[in-house]
């Protein structure tokens, strides 16, 4: 694999790219309400009105606009936010790492719960382990994320008051640390008594994201795992003596991953969008939370800056699960 | 004593009966030919043996003595000890018996680790030589390979590699070249014969084509609707056979110096009366 | 054709339960309701549902921060669940119907082009787009339906067109190419009514979906904010979520059951059409 392909495929992310952006601006300048009339005081002329739409660059037509547009995120300027008064790219930088961290623990939460959760079912066919995983995947697939949540804090924290419901740690304590990573950088440090600490302000809101993408994951992974087991090769191991188990896991699980990472990909997008309404229900300081806020405000350039946050960061996602498929099935790595 | 010695193995499928008695006994350094026509239960009985049935399949009776000891009455455990050590097995479609996403060396390190209980790597350089004792040339780049980067009778040489790693005492070779091309055929063939011969393997050798059978096997039996009708060395079967079924068989091969028109299947009336003696039993 | 009546199956039945108890809340409301959802009652705050200490008779399901009846604030809070869940599920549906058709039957550009939106709308989270668009528009129903629809035609979309391309190559279609039909007719009377199963499946989906961006929106602040919302009530439920949960869980219980019965709905309906899946 070289990186010939990989510059090829960078490349032809940036069609898609291009539309999401043209897509924002357009329909952020669609505006009916008058963003900058939410922020002068009721004296104001309309000459500071005027000044003030000026300085945001709100009275040049329409093209110009997007000329300027472009130019300013090519050097990585997206602007100042209207409700907070900072740079744009600051801020959402500033929360970003907070998010990915949810959004990491979640996936990596769900791979080895999905995984799991497939093998024993695949394992003790027929008995009720496998009835029971069933259910719960059909169970945990009807919901979506913002019900799971919901529904977590409510058995969780408010009825068995097990988990904190709101933050991201606790206020009164100190951190010493250095990034906004907390938690990995907490590990990282070997702070475990920390990392125990922050722990339970993650489980919730990770958990509301898992339980769609452990269900599809379980799901897919049972049904490939039951089609590797009929071939051919499984026979060849097993009358080479080698353990049911053993063959599960060294032989069937290599190539049931195929199938299943094709379809669960799309889902772990499905699970770093889910975080924009966790982290509202959750109070969780990340990139989402804040575009509630912007949203009220009509704060145009930090909608703006969290929007395309989010799409690069799909982009780059799906760029990388493309990656994991052709790290895992070795017969189209050659072709 | 017989390596192998199948006596009066039952078997059945939901309701319906596949094996009605087979008795059959394959001796040490012997190539045993076990031939019939498709669906008469050769394949089934080579599945009995290394335990690798259908989950529907049901033994009725019988067993199945490797050594003397009752293989059906074994416990798992005990059984899977044998397997791939003591009975080896060679599958019919080669490129599908090998993992299709683990490189051909990580697939003969694992088992031949498991089996000759030594560390990966020297498993790593046992396996290059077996591979150079099948003939396979340049054996380290062919490790490195995936099985759809090779042909099917370089992955057949493979797993005829692994079948005798550890020198088993028993093969099962079920229609091992029926998915190969004439010419590779006969080089596997020959192969087999060779690793045999080092060996001093039992062989039970699974097939329908009768040509296979003269060249490579000492001893063959027939089998008809699930039961043994003839046992003999080949020989003899070939020059003197005794049932009506195997003379029909015999005679029902095409051969090249008769012209076409001289074609004669087994006719049916053999086939309805063999039936119903099978049913009766 | 089967009558429809030997096709019921359970989830059949649970949806088609769910469903008029829907429908009956939003056509009946007034009638159901016990009181004004809108009635504040001061001296009966926060009051809990009968089954619990300290409850008081005549608010069965309890009451909220303000005293207004929660029993009656869930009946009238369907409407609006329903309405942007059949105007919005089925523009959705439609428009991803045919989106998915066109592209998969023709293929060429207008596949490339079809396909290429749908990369473009799915690489944002679904609800940053509701929000945005909230956002955009101002608060109001209209604003939620449109944001169902902008959501959900992708995903519609995208299942059907595989379908199709799938049965673009089958046998049917190429006898009905020979025989000189139109490729409309080939859409509407070959290929539809095949995927009529898996458009139930979708659209039981889309409700589901719809009604849960109802409450999001709602939840939020960007729903319609003159009548009782399941959304409304459960950000105002969340501040007092310690001292009351109810207030909360109630709607969150409506809006879960809802969901299942929707799919199942889907589900069943599916069933009860497909004619492979015969018992």
């Amino acid at each position: 694999m070289s990186s010939g392909y990989l510059a090829k495929r960078l490349l032809l992310t940036l069609p898609t790219l291009f539309g999401v952006i043209v897509i924002i601006f357009v329909l952020l300048r669609v505006v009916p309400g008058d963003p900058i009339a939410m922020m002068v005081p009721p004296e104001a002329t309309p000459a500071d009105v005027a000044r003030l739409r000026a300085v945001y660059g709100l009275d040049k037509p329409m093209w110009d606009q997007f000329l300027i547009f472009l130019g300013a995120l090519a050097r990585g300027d997206f602007g100042t936010s209207i409700s907070l008064k900072q740079d744009v790219f600051g801020l959402v930088v500033g929360r970003l790492p907070a998010t990915l961290e949810l959004a990491l623990v979640s996936i990596v939460f769900s791979l080895i719960a999905g995984v799991a959760l497939a093998l024993i079912a695949t394992h003790l066919r027929g008995r009720w382990p496998e009835w029971a995983i069933d259910g719960f995947n059909s169970i945990a697939l009807s919901l979506p994320e913002f019900l799971w949540a919901l529904l977590l804090i409510l058995a969780l924290g408010v009825l068995i008051p097990l988990l904190p419901i709101s933050g991201r740690f606790d206020p009164t304590q100190q951190l010493g640390l250095a990034t906004q990573f907390y938690l990995l950088e907490s590990l990282v440090r070997g702070n475990f008594t920390l990392a125990a600490d922050l722990l339970p302000y993650l489980v919730m809101p990770a958990l509301a994201l898992s339980l769609p993408l452990i269900a599809v994951i379980a799901r897919m992974l049972k049904s490939s795992l039951q089609d590797a087991l009929v071939q051919d090769y499984v026979l060849f191991a097993r009358i080479n003596g080698f353990s049911a188990g053993r063959i599960l896991i060294r032989h069937a699980l290599p190539n049931a991953l195929i199938p299943a990472v094709t379809v669960a990909g799309v889902h772990f997008i499905f699970l770093v969008g889910g975080t924009v309404l966790v982290e509202l229900i959750f109070s969780y300081p990340g990139v989402g939370n804040m575009l509630y806020r912007a949203a009220v405000y009509r704060d145009l350039p930090l909608i703006q800056g969290i929007t395309i946050a989010f799409a690069v960061l799909f982009v780059l996602l799906n760029l990388v699960i493309d990656l994991l498929y052709l790290v895992i099935n070795p017969r189209v790595r050659h072709s | 004593m017989s390596v192998l010695a199948i006596e009066g193995l039952r078997l059945a499928i939901g309701e319906t009966p596949i094996l009605r008695g087979v008795d059959l006994a394959v001796e040490r350094n012997c190539v045993h030919g076990l031939v019939g026509e498709s669906g008469a239960g050769k394949t089934m009985v080579g599945k009995a043996i290394v335990n690798a049935l259908p989950e529907a399949a049901r033994i009725t009776a019988g067993a199945i003595r490797f050594d003397g000891r009752d293989l059906i009455a074994m416990t798992g455990r005990a059984r899977r000890r044998l397997m791939g050590r003591a009975i080896a097995m060679i599958l019919q479609n080669p490129m599908t018996a090998l993992n299709p996403v683990i490189r051909i060396g990580d697939q003969m390190a694992d088992i031949l680790a498991y089996h000759l209980e030594v560390s990966r790597r020297g498993a790593a350089a046992r396996a290059a030589a077996m591979l150079a004792a099948v003939h396979i040339r340049d054996p380290e780049r062919v490790m490195r390979l995936y099985p759809h980067e090779l042909s099917g009778g370089m992955c057949q040489r493979v797993v005829i590699a692994l079948a005798f790693a550890c020198e088993p005492r028993l093969i099962v070779a079920d229609e091992p070249t029926t998915a190969l091309d004439v010419t590779v055929q006969y080089r596997v063939l020959r192969l087999l014969k060779e690793m045999q011969a080092r060996t001093q393997s039992a062989v039970l050798f699974i097939t329908h084509d009768l040509g296979v059978v003269a060249k490579l096997c000492d001893e063959v039996s027939v089998m008809f609707a699930g039961r043994i009708v003839e046992s003999a060395a080949v020989a003899d079967l070939f020059a003197h056979p005794r049932h009506d079924y195997t003379a029909a068989l015999l005679a029902a091969t095409p051969r090249y110096d008769r012209p076409a028109s001289t074609l004669t299947p087994i006719p049916d009336a053999l086939r309805t009366r063999l039936l119903q003696e099978a049913e009766r039993v | 054709m089967r009558p429809f009546a030997r096709r019921w199956n359970p989830r059949l039945v649970f949806g088609a339960i769910v469903a008029a108890l829907l429908l009956g809340c939003t056509l009946f409301a007034a009638q159901l309701a016990p009181h004004d959802p809108m009635d504040q009652d001061l001296l009966n705050q926060l009051r809990p549902p009968v089954v619990m200490q300290g409850n008081d008779p005549q608010f069965a399901l309890g009451t909220d921060e303000l005293g207004r009846d929660l029993l009656a604030r869930l009946i009238h809070g369907a409407r609006p669940a329903v309405l942007v869940m059949l105007i919005g599920a089925t523009l959705s549906g439609l428009l991803g119907m045919c989106l998915g058709l066109v592209a998969g039957y023709f293929g060429g550009w207008m596949d490339a082009a079809v396909s290429r939106t749908v990369e473009i709308f799915m690489s944002f989270p679904p609800m940053l787009i509701a929000i945005v668009l909230a956002a955009v528009i101002g608060p109001g129903l209209d604003t939620v339906i449109i944001a169902v629809v902008v959501i959900g035609w992708t995903r519609v979309c995208r299942v059907i067109r595989g379908e199709v391309l799938a049965m673009r190559e089958l046998d049917f279609v190429a006898s009905a190419r020979t025989a000189g039909v139109s490729h409309l007719r080939i859409m509407f009377h070959e290929l539809l009514p095949n995927l009529a199963p898996l458009l139930a499946v979708l659209f039981g989906l889309e409700m589901g979906r719809a009604i849960v961006t109802e409450a999001v929106l709602a939840f939020i602040g960007f729903s319609s904010s003159d009548v009782a919302t399941w959304g409304a009530m459960i950000a105002g439920g969340r501040a007092y979520i310690y001292q009351a949960w109810w207030i909360m869980a109630l709607p969150v219980a409506v809006i879960v059951l809802s969901v299942l019965g929707l799919n199942a709905l889907g589900d069943g309906l599916r069933q009860a059409t497909d004619p492979l899946l015969r018992r």
